[in-house]
This record gives C-alpha cells, structure tokens and sequence, in this order.
C-alpha cells in the first residue's frame, strides 16, 4: 500500500516536472515549423474521414432515436434543436476527442515510448536536443488546434446526418426542423464545444506524450504505456468535460 | 595533462549504487576501453562524461572545463566535442539514412544548406563504406549496416571524442570485426580520442591503448593491455581465461 502510494505521487511529480518542461518548450526556439505542419496533417487532415464518418453515424442514430421519442407528443421538429445543440456542446467534443485518442493519442505514446526504449531520445539528448521540445510541443500544438477544427466539422456532419434521417427518413417536415434549430442553436453554444475541443486536445497531446516519454522494459512497457495513455487521457477528458460543462452552465 | 578527468565518482538510484568513486584518466588520441560485468555501470558512466547525468558526488573535467558544474549552455558546448555510438545505433526511425545523419549537423552545427549538408553526409557515407544508401530507411539496414550509419552520424559534426557503447554486441563476429576495425580507424585516420564499453575481451586487447576494468562501481584494475592481462584480480583473471579459452575452442 505504501509502496503504491509513492509511486503514484512520483508519477504525478514525474507528470508536474514534465508539463512544466513542455509549457516552457512552447516559448523557447527553435520553433519547428515543419514538424507542425507534419502533426497538422497527421493528427487534423488524417483523420477526416474517420471523425466525418463517426460523426454521421452518432446524428442519424440520435435523430431516428429522438424522433421516435417525440413523435407521440408531436414534438419531431424539435429534434434539429436537440441535436445541434447537444452536438455543439457535448457530444461533437467528446465524439472527436475519444476517436482522435483512439487513432492519435495511443500512436502518439507508442511512437515515443518506441523512440525511448530504442535510445532515440538519449541519442538527442546527446545532440543537446531537448526531446520534450521535440516531440511534444508540435504534437500538443497540433492538438490545440485540430481537435476544436475537427469538432467543428463534427458538429455540421453530425447536423446533417440528423437532418438526413428526419427529414429523408422519418417524414419530419424540413423548413419547421430547420427555422427552430436556427433559432435556437446559437454561436456560443459551438463556440463552448471548441473551447472544451482545445482542453481536451492539450490534456490528450500532454498525457499520451507523458506515458510514451517514460515508457520502458522494452515492447511490453511500450504496450503497457499506449494503454495507460488512451485510458487516463480517456478519463481526463471526460473529467475536464464535466467540470467544463459546471463552468458554462454556470 | 588527460582529456578527460573522472575523479571520485559517486551515483546512486535509490538505494542502488552504480558508481562507488570511480576515478579514470582518458588520454587524448588513444583509445581506451571500459569492460566488466553486466550491471557494473559502464553506461551510467558515459552518461556522466557528457553531462546527461550528474554525479551525487566527485567531478568530471573536460580539458580545463569541469562538465559536472558546467550549465545549460556551457554543456551545450561540451557535447559538441562528443560523439555518441549507441548499442542498438538509435537511428530515427521516422527519418532515413540521410536525414539521421544530417539531423545533428542541423540541429547541433546550425547548418541549414542542404546542399551543404547533403554534401557532408554523403562524404560520411562513403567514409563509412555505405555509399548511396541515403534514401534507405533504417528498418532497411542489417545491423552492421546501422552501427555503421550510427558511428556516422555520431562522427559528422567532428567531434574530439567519440563514445562507442558496446559496438559489436549482437553482431556475428565477422561483422564484429568490421565495426572493431571501423574504431580504429576512427582513431587512427580521423586522430578522435575513443571510449569504447564492450564484453569482446578479445578485441579489446587488440585495439586498445588503455583497458580498464569496472567492478562494483570503481575501476579495479586499469593500463595497458598487457599490464591488465598480468593483473592479479581474480575476476579479471576469470574474464580474461574465460574470453581466451572460448577462443582456443
């Protein structure tokens, strides 16, 4: 019990020294454009398809779902209102941060943890290359900016596909389905979903780099070390998602 | 007087101690080789030598500078007099032969032409006995072939030193010999001061200037190869009788 308990607090002093190190990477040259752009492409670009297709899926579902609920009460219009904003403030967020764990986050702290027990980060330490500047800061970059880009799509897919099953689907009428959800859904409702996008995209990029950074006893420590990472950011999230959502509504 | 000053070394990583006041003198121009046991700290050692870790207790001289109270900046400076052979080459994986060589000339030399240095790696390349294979990807390479790619890229930005750690471990022997003789050949034609940590007793006498044996996290026994060869410890006797009697097998 002892035992666990120290290392539990020396992994979060481990976690506090290594996030302090990768908040002062962002402000220190040089700044590395390149693998910016590479993380860009590889966390953003990459994972349309899959955030696109996950996110269709999640409206069509919600909507047959929601009106199939409101139909006896006549109520079938309101389920553009009830997907868009529950898309925009909840859902596109969570759906796009645990896709992009999933795909992203767990190759983020396999590629690393790799790198580690290979002697690819001591190889630049020995360069006098700061591996936490290297790795992380393009990735938590990259991160800051995609998730809420993605979740941003997310939100017009997901509308879309709700629209498509009511109205294609479920013979809701299209102009009434339309006006109410305009009417109602308002720019500070996605802008709330981005924001919490972005935190959710720094505490994945900063966990997953974390465990993959310290990740040993070769390729069972790195497997151990993806899984660590997909769950704990997985948790995170959801945590930050609550407390968020308590601070808006708030 | 030596390149390098290790005097009275202490480390420990909780309660287990590594290096209990190891102290060694490394000549400039020579090369010499660290052997002993598995777990002696042979590379906790060379992690000390360019400033990667730092001692509990004891101090480190490079020339006139002392590498153990040496900042940021000034270990910088230090590293770049260093060149670095890992065991396993530690190739980037996500970069090929070419970019791996050119990444310390970037990153440590400031060299932005990539005609420059595109230059430099193949010059390296050929140096090495590999030429053409810049495109190749290092999952490519057999493992002589990435040791070699690995001491090119540790040698690029002529270094003053260069630290081989166990650079024919895995290798069949033949290979082996090829990267034993590529050491000396970094030491005689490119004049590098050499550190080499390795288990091959045999080659180590053959190449070395200087051995010296770590045990329990000091140097026991330490000279030339024939001074150590007439060495009186008892487990340098069993290391040397073990490694030669293998041989006249």
């Amino acid at each position: 019990m002892q035992v666990a308990i120290i290392t539990t607090l020396e992994q979060f002093g481990a976690f506090f020294l290594f996030w302090m190190s990768s908040l002062r990477s962002v402000f220190r040259r040089p700044f590395r454009g390149r693998h910016l752009l590479e993380q860009l492409e590889r966390i953003g670009v990459e994972s349309v398809p899959i955030i696109g297709l996950s996110s269709l899926a999640i409206g069509m579902i919600f909507s047959l779902q929601m009106v199939q609920l409101l139909q006896p009460f006549r109520a079938e219009v309101a389920v553009g209102t009830a997907v868009a904003v529950t898309l925009a403030r909840e859902l596109a967020p969570i759906i796009t941060a645990l896709m992009l764990i999933g795909k992203n986050g767990s190759a983020m702290a396999a590629e690393i943890g790799t790198m580690r027990v290979t002697e690819q980060i001591d190889a630049m330490e020995t360069m006098s290359v700061d591996p936490i500047q290297f790795l992380t800061t393009p990735r938590v970059m990259a991160c800051i900016v995609m998730f809420p880009m993605l979740t941003l799509m997310a939100n017009v897919v997901g509308v879309f596909g709700a629209w498509v099953i009511a109205v294609g689907v479920m013979d809701v009428e299209s102009a009434t389905y339309l006006e109410q959800m305009f009417r109602v859904l308002s720019a500070g409702d996605i802008l709330q979903g981005m924001v919490k996008a972005a935190v959710m995209g720094y505490l994945t990029a900063i966990i997953c780099t974390f465990y993959g950074y310290y990740a040993e006893n070769g390729a069972q420590g790195v497997g151990e070390a993806s899984t660590r990472a997909v769950v704990t950011s997985s948790v995170a999230i959801l945590i930050a998602d609550y407390v968020m959502a308590m601070a808006f509504w708030g | 007087m030596s390149m390098i000053r290790v005097e009275d070394v202490y480390k420990a990583f909780g309660e287990i101690e590594i290096l209990r006041g190891l102290s060694l003198n490394i000549e400039e121009g020579e090369i010499t080789t660290i052997i002993g046991q598995s777990g002696t700290g042979k590379s906790v050692f060379f992690k000390h030598l360019i400033g990667i870790l730092k001692p509990d207790t004891g101090k480190i001289w490079f020339h006139d500078t002392e590498v153990t109270a040496a900042d940021n900046d000034t270990l910088v400076e230090i590293r770049k007099h260093f060149g670095y052979a890992f065991q396993g080459a530690a190739l980037f994986d996500s970069m090929n032969v070419a970019e791996n060589i050119a990444f310390p000339l970037r990153e440590v030399l400031g060299i932005t032409d990539k005609k420059d240095a595109a230059r430099r790696v193949s010059e390296m390349l050929d140096w090495i006995g590999l030429p053409g294979i810049e495109n190749k990807r290092p999952a490519e390479l057999s493992g002589g072939m990435r040791k070699r790619v690995g001491v090119a890229r540790a040698l690029v930005t002529k270094p003053d030193v260069l630290l081989f750690d166990e650079p024919t471990t895995g290798l069949d022997p033949v290979l082996g010999e090829t990267i034993n003789d590529l050491v000396v050949r970094v030491n005689k034609e490119l004049e590098l001061t050499c550190v080499v940590i390795t288990h091959d007793i045999q080659a180590s006498f053959r190449i070395s200037d200087k051995i010296a044996f770590l045990h329990e996290g000091v140097v026991a026994v330490e000279g030339s190869p024939k001074e150590v060869a007439r060495s009186t410890h008892p487990l340098v006797k069993k290391f040397i009788e073990n490694s030669f009697n293998e041989l006249e097998v």
